[in-house]
């Protein structure tokens, strides 16, 4: 019972009022990201109706299948993620650290790969800017799917970061003992974080990598 | 002697890091109360500046370009780190927990954090002001914003994303507050009407904000890395830009507004005796404005070449705005009929937020509509009215809940007969300030000139006078408050006789507000009963 008295903050009359409140919390925070995000799908939304020859041209410069590869390893973390909260649940301590470890492995290639990605736009002169290169009458409005696809995924990429970071602490955390099955809503917080992060990706994916495409 | 020793939230302990490291509810007020103020002053430093250039028709004080930026300064400063966080982080952030009979906030470390993030955003907008500033506008609009401005428009728009942060995490302390941490018995219908506006702000502060956000880190990505999503010269639409800026900054000022409407419901309640009228129709008014207040906001692009069919939805739910709100005022002038009134300085400052903000609001139905706006928009008309809703209401009510709650924040009472004349003078000078704006707009003069027409030379020494008469009654309770902290008579624990919740406990408050969780029995605002019949501690003392 002690350690259920010790993770109780002062203002909460019982646990289960400060675990129902760090849930709401949560939701709430995600309703927040949901509309960062929505900012950015409505500017893709309206341009993609204005030039919709412009975005299959400049969608058909993306590696579609590195796109995918990414895709199959967010989904995979998603998975470990879930295995993770379920080894915290049964009070697997073990499982729950290797679950989150893999998830941040994964994570970690994730981001891997979007540099590699970048790297290429790069050097194929895609990076909006002075230097942004396109063949055709429709260099101008590619040049604003390209905007898109750096803002949208790089906000992604910088979620994916903070999403690492969680992890960290919460390995840190699992390691020194501070979770029991009476006790683990950090974990679960973040495994909710880490699903709206990949979900926002498979939106992302179609939408940036899938325009127009005739495979 | 005895009372003066007991130990409350104030001398609990002492030193700097008692405060910078604090996580208690009352104290983050306080230090949300001095940094509001420090930029209430800095933008109305930079107010002065306008309205002493305006006195003469030439430009003489200051040149265009210094013009253009005083008043981006004067809107930055006083929306985004004023009027914004003013009422929600000083007196929600005092009030919320005592009001529904909490201990804390439910994430009292993210409160303390939201108050740093505020800091830094306000550090980020006080560097880019001190380095030559911004001439863009508080809109930054693009792409005079994203390419052609030669100023610091990177660091203040940085400023501004960082302090949305600070929002957006207050308003999800509050809402995850006061789902879970009522009192027993407090039920949604029993809550004061502070709460309820508190509860539709924090809605637009998690859903708004982020949307501002977004717009605002694409700018500064346009200006910094090159990116072109609203730059014409690469086929990007400005008027895209205006859409998510008005998302969020339309719905902004409801959340300057609301919880101004808060603290009148309190205060008009409290100083008639009386239940207010209609009590769920007050409450359910602050949702409708919460959420209509989301749908209007193409209002302010009648002319920015915004289809005609989509200037005629705005324009149709911009009048059902109108609504809830005026909902409210028929609400609080039927709470004060027959009601047994006094004129306390709270009281003045609400009677006069019910008529300034009824111009304002009426005001704003002429500038729906969409014939009448075209002749009027981007003149003083504009100016006037969002004054008499953002000054005129939003600040009224703040000074109104900042002399109604000084007492239990400080355990003082301030001079009373100072007070009443000080909300005299704020409303005698804010309606000498911005009635001629009406007037001058309707003639034609355009705002963010620093030079105009002779002819509207009376009007505009007509407004700077007013606006020094303003400054007095506001430079006035800055004054006697501090000086009531050290000389002011002992309030005791509930000097209004009001029947909220936070006058049962003593002032100032205990660090965990109540000895006992208080179990609630009766609706608020029950003045026909004692609060011994409405509010019933019980013997278990809390951790």
């Amino acid at each position: 019972m002690s350690d259920v008295i010790t993770v109780r903050a002062h203002q909460f009359d019982d646990l289960e009022q400060q675990h129902e409140a760090s849930w709401i919390g949560m939701w709430i925070f995600l309703a927040t990201e949901v509309m960062f995000f929505g900012g950015m799908f409505t500017g893709y939304a309206f341009y993609r109706a204005a030039y919709p020859q412009a975005f299959a041209a400049a969608s058909n410069r993306l590696d579609v299948w590195l796109g995918a590869i990414n895709t199959a390893v967010l989904i995979s973390s998603s998975f470990t993620m879930a295995l993770a909260v379920h080894g915290a649940e049964t009070g697997r301590r073990k499982a729950l650290i290797r679950f989150l470890l893999l998830t941040i492995v994964l994570g970690a290639v994730f981001l891997g790969i979007k540099f590699f990605e970048y790297h290429s736009k790069f050097e194929e002169h895609l990076v909006p800017g002075h230097s942004f290169q396109f063949e055709g009458l429709l260099a101008r409005p590619a040049e604003i799917f390209f905007s898109f696809y750096f803002a949208m995924t790089g906000m992604h990429a910088l979620h994916m970061v903070i999403g690492i970071g969680l992890l960290a602490v919460m390995v840190v955390k699992a390691r020194r003992g501070r979770f029991s099955t009476g006790y683990f809503t950090p974990v679960e917080l973040t495994g909710l974080y880490w699903h709206f992060v990949d979900i926002v990706w498979i939106f992302l994916f179609p939408l940036l990598y899938l325009v127009g495409r005739h495979l | 002697m005895n009372a003066q020793r007991r130990e409350h939230y104030l001398n609990v302990n002492y030193g700097v890091r008692s405060w910078l490291l604090t996580t208690d509810h009352k104290r983050i007020a306080w230090l949300y109360l001095v940094s509001v103020t420090f930029f209430f002053f800095v933008g109305g430093f930079f107010a002065t500046l306008i309205r002493l250039e305006l006195l003469t028709p030439q430009g003489d004080l200051v040149q265009a370009e210094t013009y253009n930026k005083l008043f981006t300064m004067h809107g930055v400063t006083m929306v985004f780190f004023f009027l914004i966080p003013s009422i929600p982080a000083v007196l929600g952030n005092f009030l919320i927990p005592m009001m529904i009979g909490a201990r804390d906030l439910a994430f009292p470390k993210l409160n303390l954090a939201s108050w740093y993030i505020f800091i830094i955003g306000g550090l980020f907008t006080l560097a880019a002001t001190a380095a030559g500033g911004v001439d863009t506008g508080w809109t930054f609009y693009t792409p005079y914003s994203s390419i052609y401005s030669n100023t610091h428009v990177a660091l203040t728009v940085v400023g501004i994303f960082v302090t949305g942060f600070s929002s957006i995490l207050t308003g999800l302390n509050f809402i995850v507050t006061i789902h879970k941490m009522r009192a027993p018995g407090l039920t949604w219908f029993r809550l004061p009407l502070f709460v309820w506006a508190h509860y539709a702000t924090s809605i637009i502060f998690v859903l708004g904000t982020p949307v501002l956000a977004i717009t605002l880190a694409l700018v500064g990505l346009e200006r910094i890395f090159g990116l072109g999503i609203f730059d014409p010269a690469r086929g990007g639409d400005p008027v895209l830009f205006q859409h998510l800026f008005w998302f969020y900054s339309h719905p902004a000022v409801y959340i300057m507004i609301l919880p101004s409407m808060g603290i009148v419901s309190e205060l008009i309640a409290c100083f008639s005796r009386k239940r207010i009228f209609g009590y769920a129709f007050v409450a359910f008014a602050s949702l409708g404005i919460a959420i209509i207040g989301f749908l209007v906001w193409g209002h302010h692009m009648f002319v920015s070449g915004q289809s005609v069919h989509a200037g005629l939805v705005f324009s149709l739910l911009s009048f059902l705005v109108a609504i809830p709100s005026a909902i409210k005022v028929f609400n609080w002038t039927a709470t004060l009929y027959k009601g047994s009134v006094s004129y306390d300085a709270p009281m003045l400052y609400s009677l006069g937020f019910i008529g300034v903000f009824t111009i304002g609001g009426l005001t704003g139905l002429f500038l729906a509509t969409l014939g009448f706006d075209v002749h009027v928009t981007d003149t003083y008309f504009v100016v006037a009215h969002f004054h008499y809703i953002m000054v005129g209401g939003a600040v009224m009510g703040y000074l109104g809940g900042i002399h109604f709650w000084w007492p239990k924040m400080t355990g003082r009472l301030y001079p009373e007969i100072l007070a009443r004349l000080a909300a005299l003078i704020v409303f005698l000078g804010f309606n000498l300030t911005f009635f001629p704006q009406f007037v001058l707009g309707f003639l034609g003069m355009p705002r963010r000139y620093h030079a105009y027409p002779p002819e509207f030379q009376v009007l505009n020494v007509m407004s700077s006078a007013g606006a020094s008469i303003l400054a007095v009654g506001y430079v006035l309770p800055l004054v006697y408050l501090i000086w009531s902290l050290r000389y002011g008579a002992v309030a005791g624990r509930n000097p209004w006789g009001a029947r909220g919740l936070e006058w049962e406990t003593d002032s100032p408050p205990p660090t965990h507000n109540f000895d006992t969780t208080p179990r609630v029995t009766e609706s608020a605002y029950a003045y026909e009963k004692e609060p011994e019949e409405i509010y019933h501690f019980g013997a278990t003392a809390h951790v």
